[in-house]
């Protein structure tokens, strides 16, 4: 899906937000929308950084912190906390970050490959690194963020439970 | 049994049919362009058994014995003694063609064989037939089907203006056999008057004759191109002289009527059209449609009104104000409950297709059945609801196909002579369950196991529980059934069954005792249904329970919660100790009240088993709209869904049946 989309348009539009002082990138044909902060409802035996569900107009839509999700400190939520609300395979999701930036276009000649950092950060999110005006801007693999460990730890509480279609 | 109007239904069976003929059209093209997929070859089978079952059931007796060919020959290429060649899948889609004509026919209140299904049939039938007298020759026999072709082609005026040319057409149909022009004429289209002919267009048709045992796909490509540039009717060549009637037919399907253009363009446009797979439509009556419009008027009137108080508001204005917002309230619950009318249906308009269907099979069968439809309220989402239709006919035929006895082994096994059938639905633990019971002789499970070893699904020798057994008829293409009839097929059902409910997002399972009979339990999620919830507070969160669940709720003193080896917790209730389940510890609550005394236990029943749930609080009662979870999430234990509540945000519905599992585990671990 990525690669047809880089192979027919010359660059790939990624929105920014910051993340503890770090910017990254999001493909923007997979964001839904972009809004404040609301009080989400929690859900039993859901992991940390799922904060739990929310109405997005009669959908109920999971949302998580994506400060949780990377293992940093969690930050209260204000009115300038931010949700990101991107789709995968049909599949709504939002993201908590703490400030959307800039609209930018990337090249995909220029993404380069995320260095094995090894255990000190979790790279499995991050499709790739590219530069923009100087700055680095991480990628993120929003299809990624979702599973797939969720879904093998739900699946090993609950065999019963049907095999989710993963993005292909 | 009453009479029960059937035409209702014969609009959701000819959409239905309609559907399954558009997915064999696109599953038989897929192997006519080399797929080798066999779960094509079961989908084909399948949607064709489907539209027989139902043409049997509506009693249109001339589809249901064309699909029951049609079916016959595509047995025997599910179970691998045909061959799939081009002039097989062809055959097949002009049996698709046909049937639709059949099924338009039938829908306009015409006969619906003519010549055209009558031949065909003949042809499916030979095929058929001639399978099972010269086995070994099969392979010989599908590759040369026909003798030949006769060709009628009439050329449109602007034929050649589109760089067609017949000479370059006759010389590559000469390729392919010897061909023999019967007859060359004038087209109607050629003005009466010789002043106003046209030199560069063409008036000419011509009747051919193609000797030799050409595949129609060759054909078809020949005249590829001329997809509306000419009339084309193709007929095949009697094989032998003695079907000499064959022909005799064919100057009337070379009528108007029956003058096909080129088949390509309808299968490419099939082909495009059948990639999407199963649409998300349902289907809504318009008057309901109107009947939203004129909601949606009535509310728009309001919020002018609305607007127009808000405009200048003083106090004066305070009743009206009132008032109009009253009216909003009642526009917009007016407008919720048809919104929600349109996806929700009661299952009593499944149900009423049983009583023909069950009289016509005692008659057919000779048995005697009492059939008994409770809980026909319960309603279903719409699009559950359509698909849950085959498979309980499936059931429906099976128990009393299979199940149940014939009136004299009833007496001698001392039972009534009228064997019953019971088809009951209700809600239970978030799921709505559908019961098909029967008072039958039970699963042969010898029979079963039997078959199951000649099926070479079970090694022989190895022991099998009941319920392995039981699950064995579920497997594609298991039947015990010694004979194939238009009945119960050649039990396709089972696994048919097995699939359109997993579709659903459902289970299907089956009880059996010998003598006693069988009870096949179809549970379905409730997805779109609406309940009624009781709302409780849990710490600083809201859960819903269904009310349905529910028995009681009560304040217990706190020494009559008793701990038990193991750690759990029961109360005496009734008479009975109940295990008790802490909501708060179960879902992980903070801020809860702990303190039984403090807090209020609500007695659930699921499945016959009690338990009491320990909550905060009663909040009140609430109709609550499930959403799943699912849908961008992943399922949650305890939990069946998530509805919104009045003030716009979400809370989870407690599964009480996965709830007393959780508190299970939790005890075990």
């Amino acid at each position: 899906m990525y690669e047809d989309k880089a192979d027919t348009a010359p660059t790939v539009q990624q929105l920014t937000f910051s993340l503890a002082g770090e910017e990254y990138g999001v493909e923007i044909l997979s964001v839904r929308e972009i809004r404040g902060w609301s009080r989400v409802t929690r859900i039993p035996q859901a992991p940390d950084y799922l904060l739990g569900v929310l109405n997005l107009r009669g959908a109920v839509v999971p949302v998580m912190d994506l400060r949780l999700r990377f293992g940093l400190e969690r930050e209260s939520y204000g009115d300038s906390t931010v949700m990101i609300v991107v789709a995968v395979a049909e599949r709504l999701f939002g993201i908590v970050v703490d400030a959307v930036s800039d609209v930018v276009d990337v090249d995909p000649a220029s993404i380069r490959p995320v260095p094995d950092m090894g255990a000190i950060v979790d790279t499995r999110y991050l499709k790739g690194l590219a530069t923009h005006a100087e700055r680095m801007v991480m990628l993120l693999d929003v299809e990624k963020l979702m599973r797939p460990e969720d879904v093998e730890t739900l699946n090993t509480v609950l065999p019963g439970v049907r095999d989710v279609e993963v993005a292909a | 049994m009453g009479a029960v109007d059937l035409s209702q239904f014969h609009k959701t069976f000819f959409e239905e049919s309609l559907e399954g003929l558009d997915a064999m059209e696109a599953a038989l093209l897929a192997l006519d362009s080399g797929s080798t997929d066999h779960e094509l070859v079961h989908t084909i089978f399948r949607a064709a058994h489907s539209i027989k079952g139902g043409a049997a059931t509506f009693g249109f007796a001339d589809v249901a014995a064309f699909t029951h060919v049609a079916e016959s020959l595509l047995e025997e290429v599910r179970s691998e003694r045909r061959a799939v060649d081009t002039g097989l899948t062809d055959l097949l889609l002009r049996s698709v063609d046909c049937l639709r004509a059949m099924l338009d026919r039938t829908a306009k209140h015409q006969p619906a064989a003519d010549a055209t299904s009558e031949a065909l049939r003949a042809e499916l039938t030979e095929l058929v037939e001639g399978k099972i007298a010269a086995a070994p020759a099969a392979a010989k026999a599908t590759a040369a089907p026909v003798a030949g072709w006769d060709i009628r082609f009439v050329a449109m005026p602007h034929l050649l203006q589109t760089g067609n040319e017949p000479l370059r057409l006759f010389r590559e149909l000469q390729q392919l056999g010897t061909l023999e022009v019967v007859r060359a004429f004038v087209s109607d289209a050629a003005p009466a008057d010789f002043a106003a002919l046209d030199p560069s267009q063409c008036y000419m048709g011509w009747e051919l004759r193609l000797h030799g045992a050409v595949a129609r796909g060759d054909l078809d490509a020949v005249f590829e191109w001329l997809d509306g540039d000419c009339e084309l009717a193709i007929e095949p060549l009697a094989a032998s002289p003695a079907e000499q009637a064959a022909p005799a037919a064919a100057p009337v399907s070379s009528a108007p009527s029956a003058v096909v253009p080129a088949a390509a363009p309808a299968r490419e446009a099939a082909a495009a059209g059948g990639g999407g797979g199963e649409g998300g439509s349902i289907r809504v009556g318009i008057d309901k449609v109107d009947a939203l419009i004129d909601m949606m008027g009535e509310l728009v009137i309001t919020q002018s009104m609305l607007n127009n108080i808000g405009e200048n508001f003083d106090l004066s204005q305070l009743e009206r104000l009132r008032e109009g917002l009253a009216q909003l309230e009642r526009n917009t619950r007016e407008l919720q409950e048809s919104v929600m009318r349109i996806r929700m249906l009661p299952i009593g308009s499944v149900f009423n297709r049983f009583p023909r269907l069950v009289r016509d099979l005692e008659r057919k069968l000779g048995k005697q059945v009492r059939l008994e439809l409770q809980g026909e309220q319960t309603e279903l989402d719409k699009t559950v609801l359509e698909k849950i239709g085959d498979p309980l006919v499936h059931l429906v035929r099976n128990a009393i196909d299979h199940g149940l006895e014939m009136p004299a082994q009833r007496r001698a096994a001392g039972k009534p002579e009228a064997g019953t059938l019971t088809l009951d639905a209700h809600h239970e633990g978030g799921n709505i369950v559908v019961r098909i019971s029967d008072d039958g002789a039970g699963l042969n499970h010898e029979r079963i196991l039997a078959k199951g070893i000649e099926r070479g699904l079970v090694k022989p020798g190895h022991q099998l529980s009941d319920d392995e057994v039981a699950e064995l008829i579920f497997q594609p293409g298991f039947s015990t059934a010694a004979q194939a009839t238009d009945l119960s097929g050649r039990g396709v059902g089972m696994d048919v069954v097995r699939r359109n409910v997993r579709d659903l997002g459902g289970s299907v399972s089956v009880k059996s005792v010998a003598g006693k009979g069988s009870t096949f339990t179809i549970a379905l999620p409730l997805t779109l249904a609406i309940i009624d919830g009781l709302v409780t507070e849990v710490g600083e969160e809201r859960y819903i329970v269904p009310l349905i669940s529910i028995v009681e709720s009560l304040r217990l003193p706190a020494d009559a919660v008793r701990k038990i080896a193991g750690g759990g917790e029961v109360f005496q209730f009734r008479g009975e100790y109940l295990p008790v389940i802490r909501l708060h510890r179960a879902f992980g609550c903070a801020n809860a009240i702990a303190e039984v005394e403090r807090g209020i236990v609500v007695v659930v029943e699921d499945e016959g088993q009690r338990v009491g749930l320990l909550v905060d609080e009663l909040v009140g009662q609430q109709q609550a709209v499930i959403k799943s979870l699912e849908k961008h999430y992943e399922r949650v234990q305890g939990v069946s869904g998530a509805t919104i509540v009045s003030d716009g945000s979400v809370a989870l519905i407690v599964d009480v049946g996965g709830v007393a599992r959780l508190g299970r585990r939790s005890k075990a671990a």
